[in-house]
């Protein structure tokens, strides 16, 4: 009953999260809202007894993948609204909700028709984190370390890409004056005999 | 003597190769040499493994699976029995002559190299033809030499008439092969397998109606292999390629593979009842036939060439008869006598500088004393006077077929014996006799190389003596044939026979002499004989290339003609163009949506995801139908129509609120 | 009342919707990869659906790597963005138009 009752309120809190996420005009809204989706999405891990996924849904969604977006939105103008050109959103809808029913459909009826055995059964005995370590750490070992490499590569990357050049504005540089920017950069030797 | 086995197949094939490896580079003798001491080789290997033969055992090998799929099992075998054999013997012993002969006629050719690697090639298809143990190695063989043939007759590909002439050949071989694989794939159909011994074990079990389809596919087959009426337009028009290759494929052993053929399955035509006299009478009418145009004619190797297919309508008597150890007699015989007849029409030819007119020749014997000698010979033996091979071979078919109460076919082939006699004199008159007509031409005759005489001279002995043989090799064969001496039985009978029929052939050699020795003059088409009826129609071979190039070619050049106007044009060109213009147009309309806009892009991709998923779930549900699997749909109904139902409402919702709040913000209705 | 998986599908499909829609309706770049985390998290409920459901651990280990591929993709695309937008000054859809074709 209670599971019932969680269950609606999460998926009602959820959508309408969501929904303003998706069709608000501020993007400080459309974050705010996003942020609290996520944690409303967690609790749905929770329900389903998946303490560890939860846990790590708060912690990466809302504490660093939403913690990155309002850093990142620091460097635009967010006052500046994007005009949303809306061109028949009848047809965008309809076309959604086709696309989401067939990949569920997809995804999903083969697993149920062909009545998949389980993988690697949930041993009640066990917490959660605990089983969860146990599988990650054995079957999912490779998957999970280069997963962790993949991170890595992805921070060096988020750094090198944003941190370059942070003293200097391009916007108001000419292309030309990146180029030259560019060159000098790259070949030092040729520009100390100009001096 | 696998090994011999082994050797005598493929060494004529290594030569080939090897030949084949300077194919592109200037002539070089080595090829020449490299392949005719391959040939030699082989046969060498075939004299040990006759020998072998001849203490009564037969080698049976198989090299290889060459095809195993469910019951079909056909393997690469090769048998040497005493029909083999004989053939290998026959090969080997003309090619090896022809290929040395060939070092010195090619001499002056820039397709040297490229000669002996075809020449040998045929060889090698040939032994296959010849030696496998089942019907689809012959055909394979069939269709090598038949290849081999082809790219000889069009050897001067450079002359468009040779070209026209190599592929004459080769498309109404085809014809006939394709006959010759319908009756093997009945044999298959029938018996399940296509090794000799299996094949004539059983034949005997299946309806005579299903035998005499595969006899006359068969036969059909050899007729075209061997230029038998109404398939033997191309054998004149063969003469085209080099003489040696005239010799070796249309004289000795390709146009002989037909007879072949009907030897080997000799088991099937015995069954057939009417088959044999249908034969022997096509046969009879084909020697009479080639004979007489062979009186007329004014080319030296068409005049042979004639002889040829005349001489082949002798050995399908012989073998429609039954007495199928004489066609193979006649058929050795008549290799040796008549590739000796080619070849030395090649040295006149080479003397004359390619003139093939004998009207323009005459008196020639005084500068190519040996060439003379050995086309006279050959013609004594062509004719079949005592004690030539010929005599031997031929008289036994006139026996077989007066023995056997065939009394018509008997005196055809007793008239064509004559004519026969008339023409290879005719030309050995105008050619050695009689005045010097060539000088009229400025041409000087020189005798050819010596060793080409030598290379000539073990066919010379043996169209000499081939007929000493017939005892030891009456022997061989009949194990494996059908034995059966033909007697006639009454000894003045067979005298007055024998020494009637002598005398009429030496009749017309007289007359043959007294008629052409002292030609002096080159005929031009306007003496009153040559403007005859008769003449005009045997000089335009009974019209009957005529009547193929009006009846079929360009009935076909039409119907192509209108194919290529009517369907072609107007249904398989629009049909491609169409497509190519659809795709254009669709390029043309469809090229906006490239607009470089990333938001239209995603909303392209989302629907291409929808578009797939579509078909994914459409199909599905399709193979769910079609293996009646419908439990899934029973048992999750509820679930799905709750789902279904529910994603319905939710979405309905969320457009009605959207909807409205866009028209709330727009404020005026979109 | 029993909550059944075909429930959590069911609401997995509709946070897919909307993700769908906000991937096609917006214009402003950063709110659009806010539409593809959507979607991921979509995904996710219904892997940890399934996973609890089939009494196995396979989903929710998907829904770990997701979320591992989730931040990564966040690190790179912002970065990407904010190069972009110290180049161009914006960060409007409809102005990426190099790719035309």
């Amino acid at each position: 009953m209670f599971e019932a009752i969680a269950f609606y309120l999460f998926a009602a809190l959820t959508i309408s999260m969501f929904t303003i996420t998706v069709m608000t005009q501020q993007a400080l809204y459309a974050l705010s809202a996003m942020a609290a989706g996520m944690i409303f999405i967690s609790a749905f891990f929770f329900i389903l007894g998946a303490d560890f996924l939860g846990a790590v849904q708060i912690i990466v969604y809302t504490g660093a993948v939403m913690a990155l977006y309002a850093f990142g939105m620091m460097f635009f103008d967010t006052t500046r609204t994007v005009v949303e050109k809306r061109t028949n959103p009848r047809f965008v809808i309809v076309l959604a909700t086709l696309a989401a029913l067939l990949t569920v459909l997809v995804v999903i009826v083969p697993i149920i028709a062909v009545d998949m055995p389980a993988q690697l059964p949930i041993d009640p005995s066990a917490g959660n984190s605990q089983a969860v370590g146990m599988v990650l750490f054995t079957k999912y070992l490779v998957p999970f370390e280069l997963a962790a490499v993949m991170l890595l590569v992805a921070m060096v990357a988020g750094i090198v890409l944003a941190g370059k050049k942070m003293d200097k504005s391009l916007t108001l540089m000419a292309e030309e004056e990146i180029e030259l920017m560019q060159t000098a950069q790259y070949t030092p030797v040729a520009h100390e005999e100009v001096h | 003597m696998e090994i011999y086995l082994y050797i005598a197949l493929f060494a004529p094939l290594v030569g080939s190769l090897f030949s084949a490896l300077f194919g592109a580079s200037p002539k070089t003798k080595v090829t020449g040499i490299v392949a005719s001491g391959l040939l030699f080789v082989s046969f060498v290997s075939s004299s040990i493994l006759l020998s072998y033969v001849l203490g009564g055992h037969t080698v049976h090998v198989e090299m290889m699976t060459w095809m195993a799929t469910g019951d079909l099992y056909i393997p690469f075998g090769f048998v040497v029995d005493q029909v083999s054999v004989v053939m290998m013997m026959v090969v080997t012993i003309v090619s090896t002559v022809v290929h040395v002969y060939s070092i010195g006629y090619m001499d002056h050719d820039k397709g040297f190299n490229r000669f002996f690697s075809y020449l040998s090639a045929f060889v090698f298809s040939m032994m296959v033809l010849v030696m496998s143990d089942n019907f689809l190695g012959l055909f394979i063989g069939w269709e090598g030499v038949g290849l081999c043939s082809w790219l000889l007759i069009g050897f001067w590909y450079h002359k468009e008439s040779a070209t026209w002439a190599a592929n004459e050949a080769f498309i109404m071989n085809r014809i006939a092969d394709l006959a010759m694989l319908v009756g093997i794939f009945m044999l298959y159909w029938n018996l399940g397998s296509l090794q000799y011994d299996v094949v004539f074990a059983n034949i005997t079990t299946l309806p005579v109606v299903v035998i005499t389809w595969i006899g006359i596919f068969l036969f059909i087959g050899a007729m075209g292999k061997s230029a038998q009426f109404p398939l033997h337009t191309w054998l004149a028009d063969a003469m085209e390629g080099p003489t040696p290759v005239s010799a070796l494929i249309h004289a000795a052993t390709m146009v002989t593979a037909g007879v072949y053929l009907v030897v080997r399955a000799n088991p099937i035509y015995s069954e057939i009842p009417n088959m044999g006299l249908f034969i022997a009478s096509l046969g009879a009418f084909v020697a009479l036939f080639a004979a007489s145009m062979a009186l007329v004619n004014r080319d030296m190797k068409r005049i042979i060439a004639y002889s040829t297919l005349s001489q082949l309508g002798y050995m399908f008597v012989a073998a429609g008869l039954g007495a199928y150890w004489v066609a193979l007699f006649h058929l050795m015989a008549h290799a040796f006598f008549k590739a000796l007849l080619f070849l030395g029409a090649g040295n006149v030819m080479h003397a004359m500088h390619d003139e093939l007119d004998p009207f323009k020749m005459g008196g020639l014997r005084k500068v190519m004393k040996g060439t003379f000698i050995m086309m006279t010979l050959a013609s004594v033996a062509l004719a079949g006077i005592y004690p030539f091979a010929g005599f031997f071979s031929k008289d036994l078919i006139l026996e077989v077929a007066f023995v056997d109460h065939h009394y018509i076919i008997y005196s055809v082939l007793l008239f064509t014996a004559m004519l026969t006699a008339f023409y290879s004199f005719r030309l050995v008159a105008l050619i050695f006799h009689g005045e010097e007509r060539y000088k009229l031409f400025g041409i000087h005759p020189h005798e050819a190389y010596k060793f080409m005489l030598i290379a000539m001279a073990p066919l010379l002995v043996l169209a000499i003596i081939a007929g000493a043989f017939k005892g030891s090799y009456y022997q061989l064969v009949t194990s494996l044939l059908p034995s059966g001496e033909y007697h006639v039985h009454s000894i003045a009978t067979y005298w007055i026979m024998t020494i009637g029929t002598q005398l009429l052939v030496l009749a017309a050699i007289a007359f043959a002499y007294k008629k052409y020795s002292s030609w002096s003059s080159v005929p031009d088409g306007t003496s009153a004989l040559e403007q005859s009826f008769g003449y005009k129609l045997l000089a335009n071979q009974y019209y009957i290339p005529w009547f193929y190039e009006e009846v079929f070619s360009k009935t076909y050049r039409k119907l192509s003609h209108c194919l290529w106007k009517e369907i072609d044009l107007k249904i398989v060109d629009a049909m491609v163009d169409g497509i190519a213009g659809v795709v254009y147009k669709t390029g043309e309309k469809t090229h906006k949506i490239q607009n470089g806009n990333l938001s239209d892009m995603l909303r392209w991709m989302v629907i291409g995801l929808v578009i797939l998923m579509l078909f994914a779930v459409g199909f599905s549900v399709l193979a769910m139908f079609a293996q009646a699997q419908v439990e899934f749909v029973r048992i999750y109904i509820g679930e799905l129509v709750l789902g279904i139902g529910l994603v319905l409402v939710a979405v309905s919702v969320l457009l009605v609120t959207y909807h409205a709040a866009s028209i709330r913000k727009t404020g005026k209705g979109r | 009342m029993e909550i059944t998986l075909t429930h959590y599908l069911v609401l997995s499909t509709i946070l897919f919707v909307i993700g769908l829609i906000g991937i096609m309706r917006r214009k402003n770049l950063l709110l659009l990869f806010f539409a593809t985390e959507i979607l991921l998290n979509a995904v996710n409920i219904a892997l940890a659906a399934i996973s609890h459901y089939r009494g196995d651990y396979t989903g929710q280990m998907f829904a770990f790597f997701i979320i591992a591929i989730a931040a990564s993709e966040v690190a790179v695309g912002l970065g990407l963005l904010i190069v972009w937008y110290k180049r161009t000054g914006r960060i409007d859809l409809d102005q990426m138009t190099s790719m035309r074709g």
